[in-house]
């Protein structure tokens, strides 16, 4: 009974437009920003490393490389009202849910197979 | 108008605030309360009112005669009251006495940790781990000087019972009011364990 009530108060903040994605697809995460009084859309593009949690607390991992090869990561609340809309670019076919793996990888060693 | 109420802890999630951030809550189970007694200026010196939650399954017979007229009631507490004259007995108070953006103290019973040692109990630091110590890890160390003063000062921080204990936390954000399900959602965390009966009263200015 408590359980369906603490579900209950989430249910209604649970996004349903979020695109069914797995860990090692491409995504490009539309995020509003607020800089000052502004809004703006920023994005960041990259590999799924993780899905953790369930219900609200959903989140997910995306690595990115920037500039002069460093590996950027962000971890995003998949129910966030913050997150535009997420893109789904390309899937890969991995065999495992986690992908810390490529963070010790460079280069052509860290792509993934693409799956179709 | 009656300043409290009696709940329930239901259990702990998330919700986004309007900046989309995300804000840690607890969702409790608040009333309908019933007005079981109401204190008097003239009789008790004081105004209050004592109220009432939760259905009981079988009531002591004092208690039974005490809400002879009324549902069996399985708590019953003393919560102020602005003003006792609007106010009778019998009658029902739900969660929409509380309204988002108010402030609340609540009070609840802690979770009981048993016989708990100095360094869970009191913070303190235990002792070093390592340069040639054995069992100093968790100690207390110096509980005071020798012969003089030849004892151990009263309230000297020792280990024993932690938790179970009454504990009341002030200023909670009011962050949602649902009056169909009677559930109040409170920024932040409260005492006890899911399920246990907390009184919510509005925070004094």
């Amino acid at each position: 009974m408590s359980q369906q009530l603490l579900q209950a108060v989430s249910q209604a903040q649970l996004r349903a437009d979020i695109p069914d994605f797995a860990p090692g697809d491409t995504v490009r995460v539309h995020v509003r920003v607020v800089e000052g009084t502004r809004e703006r859309t920023q994005v960041f593009e990259g590999v799924v490393l993780a899905r953790e949690g369930g219900g609200i607390q959903e989140n997910f991992i995306v690595r990115r490389i920037a500039s002069h090869n460093v590996g950027v990561e962000r971890r995003f609340l998949l129910n966030s009202p913050r997150i535009e809309r997420i893109e789904l670019v390309r899937r890969a076919k991995v065999r495992r849910a986690k992908l810390y793996y490529l963070r010790k990888l460079q280069g052509k060693a860290a792509r993934l197979k693409e799956r179709r | 108008m009656v300043e409290g109420l009696l709940g329930k802890k239901i259990g702990m999630t998330q919700v986004f605030d309007e900046n989309g951030g995300a804000l840690p809550v607890s969702v409790l189970e608040v009333g309908p309360c019933t007005v079981t007694y109401l204190k008097t200026r003239e009789r008790d010196g004081y105004e209050a009112v004592q109220i009432g939650f939760d259905e009981a399954n079988r009531l002591k017979k004092p208690e039974r005669g005490h809400l002879k007229d009324l549902p069996a009631l399985r708590h019953l507490r003393e919560v102020k009251a602005s003003s006792t004259a609007d106010l009778q007995r019998g009658q029902t108070v739900d969660v929409s006495i509380f309204s988002q953006g108010e402030l609340v103290d609540v009070t609840g019973t802690s979770k009981g940790k048993g016989f708990a040692g100095v360094v869970k109990r009191h913070g303190f630091r235990g002792g070093p781990k390592t340069h040639g110590q054995s069992d100093r890890l968790r100690a207390p160390g110096s509980i005071g000087a020798t012969s003089t003063p030849g004892k151990v000062f009263k309230g000297q921080r020792m280990a024993g019972h932690m938790g179970d204990e009454r504990v009341t936390v002030k200023k909670l954000r009011v962050v949602g009011v649902d009056t169909d399900r009677n559930l109040l959602l409170v920024h932040g965390s409260v005492p006890g364990a899911n399920g246990g009966l907390l009184v919510v009263q509005k925070a004094g200015r």
